[in-house]
């Protein structure tokens, strides 16, 4: 049988995300907000942007206190958000040259986000919220109910397939959630906060799953205000005032993630 | 297989809000069914009308006295039609074109049977060619003959309606009326032809001419000559060679100067019909506004749900929903409700047509059960679309912002 997750690795590794002088401001003139701005230049004073690259299999936490600009940084990876500057090149794709129907098959084929508010469309079975990417992007009937129905038994939901969102808990419902982030094998799983409204024994299940699928390959960026849940990541990355302030390596890109390599995981 | 995922979202969409679906169905439903059962109306009055004139023959005309350009002309110079007029037509008249002739007296009075008294609305004098040429038939007995004409028989048929009053459930053949100080013997009772309008036509006793004459109006001029043309068709040849032969026996030269009217039941009935017509449009315009009121309220709840379910698109298209999937979602909704109102309101309709309604039985125009689901089907896509187009044209991240 057919594993729904993407074991292959490109042969010559281009960076999942490469990002060069991106700025976001919201406003104009004196009332100018920048949400990212990089570093100073040093002569003009003028915002230089954030450069950054992801690399293939990493797992990356976003760290920073409210308003640092890390959810600006994670929307505009999402695709859901444009920036105000500078390129960003998503599997080695300019995003910013694509039009608004190119947009949502880049979310639908390379994107599978995990939010913290879980948003999960109400009133549908969780098989039907699983299924939803793959409908959007034309999969068959019979191939899109195997596809979700595997994905849901990874997270370790096969049995309530067709509960509704309220009947479920939030660590459930986060589950079907990243069960829909992978269904699709994207490049890059996106997650914002995604333990933020969960209990520690529902945090510690998604982080697990998280874990599990950075060891399968999947690039994760995960961001994040907690350090418990950072400590999950490979690297670490904070913002402050949208700028990257500290870039820390926890463990190799290749390999396991750290929490998985301390339980003695083989690599 | 999106078509069928959308359809399911669609109904899902509406069912989440019963209440609100149901109502704004309501509106759709209520326009549909009013522009059916309206149309319906105005097209019984028409078929009413319709029925009614040519119950009285289409091909018959009425030669009465007085001047075409109306009052104009002093009333000493115009001279009455008489019996002598009907004869000249009779035997002067191209026989192709004209078929009978009945010259015809109206008078008023009152019937006795036993210890009944009753005004029927007219007492009519004429010859059996009438009864063909007005389309009377008879229910019971026969009509009199023209013997009974030569002879000044007394006796009458009677309407429906006059034998009702007279009689009730006696059988009024054979039985004497009384009617002005003179015994008639009933030999023929009319079927009943049924009103339209203030006169009742079955309200009548229709006697030999002499004998009316004789016992009311005295034996000078008629009221009326009923001509049968040969056929329907014929009529306008009937009307010429009636205006001839009577300008004749009235020696007048000139046919402007006539001194009598000549109608035809068909320029009746295109002027009846003409107004049923207005009265129509009337009642459909009345109904098509109902149904764009019921479209504006499809917008206006679709415009409701698309604000409530802003989160929901943003959820769409993070997990990438293009453009046209969230338009078709929208628009298959706000549709579902037009098509699932529009239907119900055909049903609605339908029944409604059953009744009669303010005495006028409406008559289904097939056409406009058709019109009326298909403009309201067009409805729901025109006015759902702007909402739809509002849903998909959303940026992603302000729907997923939205609380």
């Amino acid at each position: 049988m057919r594993h729904v997750i993407d074991k292959r690795v490109p042969a010559t590794p281009v960076p999942v995300i490469r990002i060069r002088r991106l700025t976001k401001s919201y406003g104009h003139g004196d009332a100018t907000v920048h949400a990212l701005r990089g570093p100073d230049d040093p002569e003009t004073g003028a915002p230089q942007g954030v450069s950054l690259d992801i690399e293939q299999g990493d797992f990356v936490a976003v760290m920073g206190s409210s308003g640092s600009g890390k959810s600006t940084l994670m929307n505009i990876l999402g695709c859901l958000d444009v920036p105000t500057s500078g390129r960003y090149l998503l599997d080695g794709v300019d995003v910013g040259h694509l039009d608004e129907q190119q947009l949502s098959l880049v979310r639908n084929r390379k994107i599978g986000f995990v939010f913290q508010s879980f948003n999960l469309i109400p009133r549908t079975t969780a098989l039907a919220q699983v299924e939803l990417p793959l409908a959007y992007a034309g999969v068959r009937a019979a191939e899109r109910r195997r596809r979700a129905l595997a994905a849901l038994s990874l997270v370790g939901l096969g049995e309530r397939s067709g509960h509704k969102p309220n009947q479920l808990s939030g660590g459930q419902q986060q589950r079907v959630a990243v069960a829909r982030a992978l269904v699709t094998a994207p490049a890059m799983l996106l997650a914002d906060e995604p333990t933020g409204n969960l209990d520690s024994r529902s945090t510690e299940e998604v982080l697990a799953l998280i874990d599990g699928l950075n060891a399968t390959g999947r690039t994760v960026v995960l961001i994040t205000h907690e350090d418990e849940v950072a400590r999950h990541a490979k690297r670490v990355l904070r913002l402050v005032d949208g700028q990257i302030v500290s870039d820390v390596r926890q463990a190799p890109v290749e390999g396991p993630p750290p929490a998985l390599r301390d339980l003695g995981v083989p690599a | 297989m999106i078509l069928w995922q959308t359809l399911r979202f669609a109904v899902g969409g509406l069912a989440a809000n019963k209440v609100r679906s149901a109502l704004t169905m309501l509106g759709v439903l209520i326009g549909v069914a009013s522009v059916i059962l309206l149309l319906a109306v105005g097209n019984g009055s028409s078929v009413a009308v319709k029925d009614s004139i040519t119950s009285l023959g289409t091909n018959s005309l009425t030669v009465s006295s007085g001047s075409a350009a109306g009052g104009a002309r002093a009333a000493s110079s115009v001279k009455k039609l008489t019996v002598a007029d009907a004869k000249a037509l009779a035997n002067d008249a191209d026989p192709a074109a004209i078929k009978s002739v009945a010259p015809v007296v109206t008078t008023t009075g009152t019937a006795l049977y036993g210890n009944i008294s009753y005004s029927p609305g007219s007492i009519v004098g004429t010859y059996p060619a009438y009864f063909e040429t007005s389309n009377q038939k008879v229910a019971k007995g026969e009509y009199f003959t023209n013997d009974d004409v030569l002879g000044s028989r007394k006796v009458a048929v009677l309407g429906a309606t006059t034998a009702k009053q007279l009689f009730d459930a006696e059988d009024p053949v054979g039985k004497q009326i009384v009617l002005g100080g003179t015994p008639f013997t009933v030999v023929g009772v009319l079927q009943a032809k049924g009103g339209s309008g203030f006169t009742d036509p079955d309200d009548v006793v229709i006697a030999p001419l002499p004998t009316v004459q004789n016992a009311f109006t005295g034996f000078g001029t008629v009221n009326q000559i009923l001509v049968q043309a040969a056929s329907a068709d014929s009529t306008t040849a009937a009307q010429s060679e009636i205006t001839r032969v009577l300008l004749a026996s009235h020696a007048i030269a000139d046919p402007s100067k006539a001194d009598f009217r000549i109608t035809n039941q068909a320029s009746l009935l295109t002027a009846r019909e003409s107004t049923t017509k207005t009265f129509t449009v009337l009642l459909g315009a009345v109904a098509a506004i109902s149904l764009l009121v019921g479209g504006i309220g499809i917008t206006n709840i679709m415009l409701v749900t698309v604000t409530e379910r802003t989160r929901e698109i943003g959820i769409r298209k993070a997990l990438g929903a293009p453009r046209a999937v969230i338009l078709g979602q929208f628009l298959t909704e706000s549709t579902l409700l037009s098509v699932i109102g529009a239907g119900l309101g055909v049903a609605a309709g339908m029944v409604g047509s059953h009744f009669s309604i303010v005495g006028i039985k409406p008559v289904v125009i097939p056409e406009s059960v058709l019109g009326a689901f298909g403009i309201a089907v067009a409805i729901g896509l025109f006015f759902g679309s702007y909402p739809a187009n509002r849903a998909a044209s959303l940026r992603p991240i302000d729907a997923l912002r939205h609380e």
